[in-house]
């Protein structure tokens, strides 16, 4: 059960080696780790395990392999080989060895599967001798993971229960993506040429016409290295995006400053663009933008990014007055301003933060007939800088 | 042999569930200014005793810098801090060449500049371990540095010696520091690097801890003003989009204005006085006062 924590960690790709594996080990001989299960805890997870965006995997694989120790199969098993094995019964205090004298083992393993029997429910409370949450480390409270004594769970909140709170799940990276690996992913789309004024020294180029100038300086200049590239970032903040608000948060804080762009634009819409866009999230009327303008301040440069889950309601692009805004009446449909804005940026993709099987929804069908669409994981934004890229400009 | 001989020999006292050794090393458990949790302590013991470096990460504010000083304190061993920054480079952690000093002073000649040993200046690696005793070293905001500075000082950190190539000598320390490195993820380390430490993230504290940790700054602090305090900071951090929630380090700042300014505490239930030393973005000031008065916006209205 020991060793396969480790195993288990692996599968669950938490990067742990032997190296660190043996450090845990050596840490458990010398005493640093107390006999039960919270220490166990801090202890493993911090020789294991280096980034907070695997606790939450940590976590997930601590409670498959102790939480099944509260059961009462596996108590069973579990009690019934710490038995069988009597060098462990050393760490008894004296009451419990006088109690456990009293008794043959073959008595108390009749005794136990007894109250077993008569236990149905969590074994707390009480000092019987087994299953009590104070003094037997296979209650509720405090089992061993190497079954090695019984004694005291400590104060403090229990391992099983920390680890069942699960809240470094906000951390993970296999789910989210962090801004780092979004700025790297975007970095592709930089298209470097050289523009503006020429104010830059170009020294190779300088040593050579000195050369050839007979040692006579002559400077050149030329101009700097730039990133012509205009991004135009439209978002989804419609209601079945909350869920995705933190992802996209992010995408959006990488875009902006990792592109090192010409210029950066960002907007919000609701389900579907209609003629305003908003500067801000909060969509209120003060910070609406033309949709129009927008769509004439398109520049061959220009590149167009959609993030949205394109689930809605058909007739939320088909139709007039579709919106689902209900004071909202839009007189040209919905589907009609995403062709404008397609034409406009030929250069375009949709980056969609819903799981691809997912996408069968009807309006998904039709938004995919005018935008290529990508997942928003590291491969799917990969594949959208790709696409990006192999466009004209 | 009973329970508690058998506790003993363990290092463990009985009422303790988190590790207690009490002879086989010098144990660490939190300064009176300084509240660590369980969990942080025994990280911190594991670190000292198997001689690995502590990496500690944890969101700015939660004392990430001050544990190491309370190491030092509490183990009374002089510290040596290593703050990071963007230019700094491995190198400079273990010793400085002054070649220009060198320079200077062969054109005058009051000096043996054929004794470069006399422009060797060791960094605080360097010091840590050539100095005597046992030292505490902060590498602080290890991130902050280039990418692949954590991998440069490896080998210097697992063997504790390292070699000045322009004199030959060997630096080894005597005694293994107790190194302890901060980082706030900017950057991500590298792999190798983070094989070698024991982690820990300092969580933020919950109240409880909090109201902790704040009495150890604030002994005389009134209860009703501390309960009025951390309910408003708990739920300011809950606002919606802030660019940075407040953390411990601003509480002790807010509190400590609001005792100097005396603040009624009645005040505090209507409106948030001196907000500046919570938050030091405008936008999140005007967010949490948009709360405030009542009107707090959706994320969405969808």
């Amino acid at each position: 059960m020991f060793t396969e924590l480790f195993v288990r960690l692996r599968a669950h790709q938490v990067g742990v080696t032997l190296h660190e594996w043996l450090t845990l080990i050596e840490a458990l001989e010398r005493g640093l780790i107390a006999p039960n299960l919270t220490s166990f805890y801090y202890g493993a997870r911090a020789i294991l395990v280096k980034r907070e965006a695997d606790f939450d995997r940590f976590d997930e694989v601590f409670l498959e392999l102790y939480r099944g120790i509260e059961t009462g199969e596996e108590v069973l098993e579990g009690v019934l080989d710490w038995l069988d094995d009597p060098k462990r019964l050393r760490y008894l205090s004296e009451e419990e060895m006088a109690a456990l004298e009293g008794l043959d083992l073959d008595r108390l393993r009749e005794l136990f599967e007894q109250r077993l029997k008569e236990q149905t429910d969590r074994h707390d409370g009480g000092n019987r001798w087994i299953g009590t949450g104070g003094t037997s480390p296979f209650g509720h409270g405090g089992f061993h993971p190497t079954g090695v004594r019984v004694g005291g769970m400590g104060r403090g909140r229990q391992a099983v229960q920390i680890a069942s709170k699960r809240q470094f799940q906000g951390y993970r990276n296999d789910i989210v993506l962090d801004t780092r690996q979004i700025q790297v992913a975007l970095r592709r789309l930089r298209r470097l040429v050289r523009q503006g004024r020429q104010d830059e020294l170009d020294v190779d180029e300088s040593i050579d016409r000195t050369c050839r100038n007979a040692g006579d300086l002559e400077l050149v200049f030329r101009a700097p290295r730039r990133n012509p590239i205009r991004m135009v970032l439209l978002m989804d903040a419609g209601g079945s995006m909350t869920p995705h608000a933190r992802l996209v948060s992010r995408l959006f804080s990488a875009a902006s400053k990792g592109g090192q762009w010409k210029s950066f634009q960002s907007y919000y819409f609701h389900n579907c663009v209609y003629e305003n866009v908003w500067s801000d999230i909060s969509m209120q009327e003060s910070t609406a933008f033309s949709t129009t303008q927008l769509i004439s301040e398109a520049t061959p440069q220009s590149v167009l990014v959609m993030v949205g889950d394109a689930a809605m309601h058909p007739g939320e692009l088909t139709e007039r007055f579709g919106s689902i805004d209900y004071w909202h009446r839009n007189e040209t449909p919905g589907v009609e301003w995403l062709q404008r804005l397609r034409k406009a940026y030929p250069v375009n993709a949709w980056v969609n933060p819903m799981p691809e099987r997912w996408w069968n929804a009807s309006s998904l069908y039709l938004i995919r007939r005018l935008f290529l669409m990508f997942p928003l994981t590291l491969l799917g934004l990969d594949d959208a800088v790709t696409h990006l890229r192999s466009q004209p400009s | 042999m009973d329970g508690s001989e058998s506790a003993e020999r363990f290092g463990f006292s009985e009422e303790d569930g988190i590790c207690m050794t009490t002879r086989a090393f010098e144990r660490y458990s939190g300064t009176d200014d300084y509240i660590a949790s369980d969990d942080l302590k025994q990280a911190v013991n594991m670190s000292i005793v198997l001689g690995r470096p502590l990496l500690i990460k944890g969101e700015p504010g939660t004392g990430k810098t001050m544990l190491a000083r309370s190491i030092a304190k509490a183990l009374e061993m002089p510290i040596l801090e290593w703050s990071i920054k963007s230019t700094t480079r491995a190198q400079d952690g273990l010793y400085v060449y002054d070649t220009v000093q060198r320079l200077h002073d062969s054109r005058f000649n009051d000096k043996d500049v054929a004794d470069i040993s006399q422009y060797i200046r060791l960094g605080p690696v360097g010091r840590a371990f050539d100095e005597e005793g046992q030292h505490v070293l902060l590498i602080d905001e290890i991130d902050k540095a280039d990418l692949e500075f954590p991998n440069d000082l490896l080998a210097e950190i697992d063997q504790m010696k390292f070699t000045v190539s322009e004199t030959g000598r060997i630096v080894v320390a005597k005694v293994r520091p107790i190194v302890i490195i901060t980082s706030n993820s900017e950057k991500e380390l590298p792999d190798a690097f983070l094989r070698r430490c024991i982690f820990h993230y300092i969580a933020f504290p919950e109240a409880t801890l909090m109201e902790q940790i704040v009495r150890v700054h604030f002994p005389n602090l009134e209860d009703r003003l501390l309960a009025q305090a951390m309910a408003r900071f708990y739920r300011i951090r809950e606002v919606d989009g802030l660019r940075k929630r407040p953390s411990t380090s601003e509480l002790l700042d807010w509190i400590q204005v609001l005792r100097a300014a005396g603040v009624a505490i009645e005040r505090l239930e209507s409106e948030l006085p001196f907000l500046g030393a919570l938050l030091k973005n405008e936008k999140d000031q005007q967010q949490v006062a948009r709360w405030v008065s009542g009107n707090e916006p959706s994320r969405f209205n969808g």
